[in-house]
């Protein structure tokens, strides 16, 4: 860097950037998120069939999570390193406590009721993982050696098999890939990767062969959704003539046809972006992954830029698995990956997601704009 | 040792994570590229298919519904099959203005609101584009009323559809049960794939409880329709697995005789095939006609039903909970042999009541004046409650508990049906923890002649009887004998062998006791004796429904009906080749030796009759 530079990094900030500061709000990620929300407002008027409660509830939840958004990017990162552990061990003992509350009531339970609101604590789970594990490897040397791989994994395995057993598979996937997320960015060899993967698919035909027929059957299901049409391969049917008809340009705002006439509870909720691609069309879709693409793109230039290993690693996974919600979600509804209960993030109606994802930025704003150094 | 401490390398990490940061990118941006190839494979390449699908939907999947097994009875005589019947139906996204339609439609047919309501809640489950009943089991002068004015009417139409019917009506519509329209609840608990295209589930009896079997599985065809919604293609098929046909053990010949043989009175007449558990007569009185239930009972009638004070909707064989009286006496005595309480010579003296000793409260026995010097034969075959009185105060509750738990009472009977009964067989713990209170010794004398807190279901008395005739041989009941699918044939439930270690002695002399109560010149129940060639095995009770106090006096004719005394009796035959075991709980009928044993009679003779014949 030469001086010229450097000088102009120390010249007198403008009343803006004073207050942009105070606010510790990063503007580029705010942009892109609020820009999100709107799109959010707009798909939702159409696929809830122009219910206006929806979307006051809707606004409700976001307004909530951009408030909570803002709070946590006040906080020191220092201070969520600090807790980090407190919190992952507070998280895992509701998991537990829900897990034996749901035996002990009727049926599969994932909230605490709270009086006025529920709580999942798969959600904060979600968050405290990636803290838990970057908190674990940050004041060791990294890459990681064994001994730290075997410890990182038990952390991860523990809360993801609690939420498998609710049985709440999609977000037993995100917490899992936000701790291998850490891992990834925490230096672990390709080479292992490469063996666990290999290990991971030999063990594959030997589960077959000890499967029964009818657990045989549901895996094929499971995968193939369209060898049960009136089940589980009904909305991926409905959702592929749905994004395929909606072709290049698309049908326009609220020309949807297929979610008037004949679709699912979920038009809302998991499978909103098939009645965004019909109402907008592949031009459309490019368009929404561009701005994940941005909103992901500014995340990791946050995290390389971040002056800490544990503030490197947490922002890091955070932008990472913020990728693996919307490529397992689009992936399911365009019928490449098996469905699971994955919503699109920041669009899919639905609370919880959208507040847990917002404080994840707000961890990331806090990072951005609490730096301790100069830049160098 | 030394321990070595690694150190951090900060220059090392800054390019490691630097470089990881850029893969991961990289790998997200690959990832990205993968889904926009797809988005455009479905949106350029597809574009033309998925927009023709698209045109008012064209291609529709459509559920095949399987048809619903049948039930036969042992001998083949059906008891529930599938009628055509016609029933008006509406395609709501064919019918230009559904309110008008509707209203027209219930002028014209005089359809009452009910039905239009239960239309309505139906409808708002289904697609727009699946025809939806209005109006089942149409009548000609219906079908001829509409037939000329369908033109009128697009969107409606008539449909042939089957609809379950029971022949037997109320014979044994408990134990049959019934299918009936999927309610709210239901539909939260049904797997929503298998019962996309059906419109009922089986409610009770056996058309619930094998609800899955009898349903069969839900097949599917992929259809291209025209605008008309007119069907031009079947792409792609899968066919239905029809529901498989029960055969049961029950006889419907003998469920009749049980039936009427009730008469007017409530109560229920369970019979059980000894050697296999097989149940023969599972019937209730009063009973109901579950046909109405199936095309959607009228709101007043269901009322009616509901309402009702001898409760015809409630199955007594199953769940109705009575005190045994002294029904329980012969598997007390048991028990006192088995424990050594009692031999079978000792004899007591009988003056009419007990007491405890250094307690004044007299406890009587049914016969004034007492039975005199009493044996264990004389105490059964002339139910001497004194003798039990003492029998019980020498077992002992914990005793009485143990072993008559064995026999089945306070548990459920394992039959094959959903809601069965536990009863209650009393002991000090469930005192302590349902009541908070210490057991009293005049609660284990009581419960020694069948009154106090016991409570048995008929099914319950039924199998302890077939127990005691198998010498101890568990009885499980169960109901459903075949399961015949369209590839294979099933035996019914399996059922775990469990036997009671009973002295063969013990077992004699209670037998013994049980022929004398019918054969016996003082027996309780000797009018059933005539015309047989073989012995019959019983025992009368009598249960209190009203507590009377310490020198009132009990008088039949006093007393308003509801409030007279239950009868019982259990009975198995031939005694030395046990075959039939029967037991009969007649509602405020008095005496179990002049009105449940004759019922209990009525069916041994037929069953072993046609046994002979055969």
């Amino acid at each position: 860097m030469n001086t010229e530079t450097r000088r102009e990094q120390f010249q007198p900030p403008s009343l803006l950037g004073t207050l942009l500061r105070k606010l510790h709000i990063d503007i580029p990620l705010f942009i892109g998120l609020f820009l999100t929300s709107l799109l959010s407002f707009a798909i939702l008027y159409s696929a809830g069939s122009q219910d206006m409660d929806i979307l006051t509830r809707q606004a409700a939840r976001i307004g909530l999570a951009f408030l909570l958004m803002t709070v946590l990017a006040h906080i020191d990162p220092y201070q969520f390193k600090r807790y980090s552990v407190l919190l992952f061990g507070l998280g895992i003992f509701l998991l537990v406590a829900v897990l034996i509350m749901g035996q002990t009531g009727k049926g599969a339970q994932r909230w605490l009721e709270l009086g006025f609101f529920r709580f999942q604590p798969s959600e904060m789970i979600k968050i405290t993982t990636p803290m838990m594990i970057a908190w674990y490897l940050a004041d060791h040397p990294l890459p990681p050696n064994v001994k730290q791989l075997f410890t990182a994994t038990i952390l991860i395995f523990v809360p993801t098999l609690l939420i498998a057993k609710q049985p709440d598979l999609g977000t037993a996937l995100l917490v899992a890939s936000s701790g291998v997320g850490v891992l990834f960015f925490a230096g672990l060899s390709w080479r292992l990767m490469l063996a666990i993967i290999a290990v991971l698919s030999s063990f594959t035909p030997i589960i077959w062969h000890y499967m029964r027929d009818y657990q045989r059957d549901r895996v094929l299901t499971f995968l193939n959704p369209e060898t049960d049409p009136l089940g589980r391969g009904y909305h991926i049917i409905q959702s592929k003539i749905a994004i395929g008809s909606g072709g290049i340009y698309g049908k326009g705002w609220l020309g949807s046809t297929q979610s008037e006439l004949d679709f699912l509870p979920e038009s809302s909720t998991d499978f909103i972006f098939a009645v965004f691609a019909e109402e907008f069309g592949l031009s459309g879709c490019l368009g929404l992954l561009i701005l994940y693409l941005l909103i992901i793109g500014r995340s990791l230039y946050i995290a390389s830029q971040a002056q800490d290993t544990y503030s490197r690693l947490l922002a890091s996974s955070l932008a990472f698995t913020f990728f693996v919600y919307v490529f397992v979600n689009i992936g399911m509804v365009i019928g490449i990956l098996p469905v699971v209960g994955v919503p699109l993030p920041l669009i899919s109606y639905g609370g919880t997601s959208i507040v847990t994802l917002l404080a994840g930025f707000g961890i990331l704003m806090s990072i951005h704009t609490h730096k301790k150094f100069l830049p160098l | 040792m030394r321990r070595i401490y690694p150190v951090k390398d900060n220059k090392v990490e800054n390019h490691l994570f630097l470089n990881r940061i850029v893969a991961a990118f990289i790998i997200i941006i690959l990832l990205t590229l993968g889904l926009i190839v797809r988005l455009m494979y479905l949106q350029i390449a597809g574009h033309e298919h998925y927009a023709s699908l698209a045109k008012d939907n064209s291609i529709k999947i459509v559920p095949l519904v399987p048809t619903r097994g049948k039930i036969y009875d042992r001998h083949g005589k059906i008891l529930a099959e599938n009628r055509p019947s016609y029933s008006l139906e509406l395609i709501p996204e064919k019918i230009p203005d559904l309110n008008d339609t509707l209203s027209r439609l219930q002028k014209l047919l005089a359809i009452p609101d009910e039905k239009i309501e239960l239309y309505q809640k139906l409808r708002k489950r289904q697609k727009r584009f699946t025809s939806t009943p209005l109006l089942l089991n149409m009548n000609n002068e219906e079908l001829a009323k509409f037939a000329v004015a369908r033109p009128f009417f697009p969107g409606v139409d008539i449909q042939t559809r089957l609809v379950r019917h029971y022949p037997y009506s109320d014979l044994a519509a408990h134990v049959i049960g019934y299918v009936g329209r999927i309610n709210e609840a239901e539909l939260k608990e049904l797997p929503v794939a298998e019962y996309r295209g059906s419109s009922h589930v089986g409610k009770l009896g056996i058309e619930g409880s094998y609800e899955t079997l009898l349903h069969g599985k839900t097949g599917y065809a992929e259809i291209e329709t025209n605008v008309h919604a007119r069907l031009l293609n079947i792409l792609n098929e899968k066919v239905p697995d029809p529901g498989a046909n029960l055969y049961l053990t029950l006889d419907i010949d003998l469920q009749k005789t049980a039936y009427d043989a009730l008469g007017n009175f409530d109560g229920a007449v369970v019979a059980i095939e000894i050697k296999t558990g097989g149940v023969l007569v599972f019937a209730s009185r009063p009973g109901f006609d579950p046909n109405p239930f199936v095309v959607g009972i009228s709101n007043d009638d269901y009322q009616a039903l509901q309402s009702s004070t001898n409760q015809p909707l409630f199955n007594r064989a199953l769940r109705g909970l009575y005190p045994p009286g002294s029904t329980i006496k012969p598997f007390i005595a048991l028990a006192g042999l088995e424990y050594d309480a009692i031999s079978p010579q000792q004899k007591i003296f009988c003056p009419g009541y007990y007491q405890i000793p250094g307690v004044s409260h007299k406890y009587r026995d049914w016969k004034k004046g007492g039975h005199g010097s009493v044996s264990l034969n004389k105490a059964l075959t002339e139910s001497c409650d004194v003798y039990f009185y003492r029998l019980a105060a020498a077992l002992g509750i914990d005793h009485m508990h143990s072993f008559l738990q064995k026999l089945g009472f306070g548990e459920k009977s394992g039959i094959d049906l959903v809601g069965g009964k536990s009863g209650l067989m009393p002991s000090r713990e469930w005192k302590r923890d349902r009541k908070n209170q210490v057991w009293y010794p005049g609660e284990t004398l009581i419960t020694g002649i069948g009154q106090g807190y016991l409570q048995v279901s008929p099914l319950q008395l039924a199998r302890a009887t077939a127990t005691l005739a198998n010498r101890g041989n568990v009885v499980t009941p169960f109901l459903v004998n075949k399961i015949a699918t369209a590839q294979t044939t099933l035996p019914g439930p399996e059922t775990h062998q469990q036997t009671i270690p009973l002295k063969p002695d013990n077992i004699d002399a209670i037998v013994a006791a049980m022929v004398n109560v019918v054969h016996g010149a003082h027996g309780t129940a000797k009018r059933i004796n005539q015309d047989i060639g073989y012995q019959i095995a019983g025992k009368t009770g009598t249960a209190q429904v009203l507590g009377i106090k310490q020198n009132a006096k009990y008088n039949e004719n006093d007393i308003d009906i509801k409030f007279r005394d239950h009868a019982l009796f259990i009975a198995f035959a031939p005694a030395d080749d046990p075959k039939i075991a029967v037991a009969v709980v007649v509602e405020n009928g008095g005496h179990g030796g002049s009105v449940a044993a004759p019922i209990a009679g009525q069916v041994i003779k037929q069953f072993l009759k046609a046994n002979d014949e055969h």
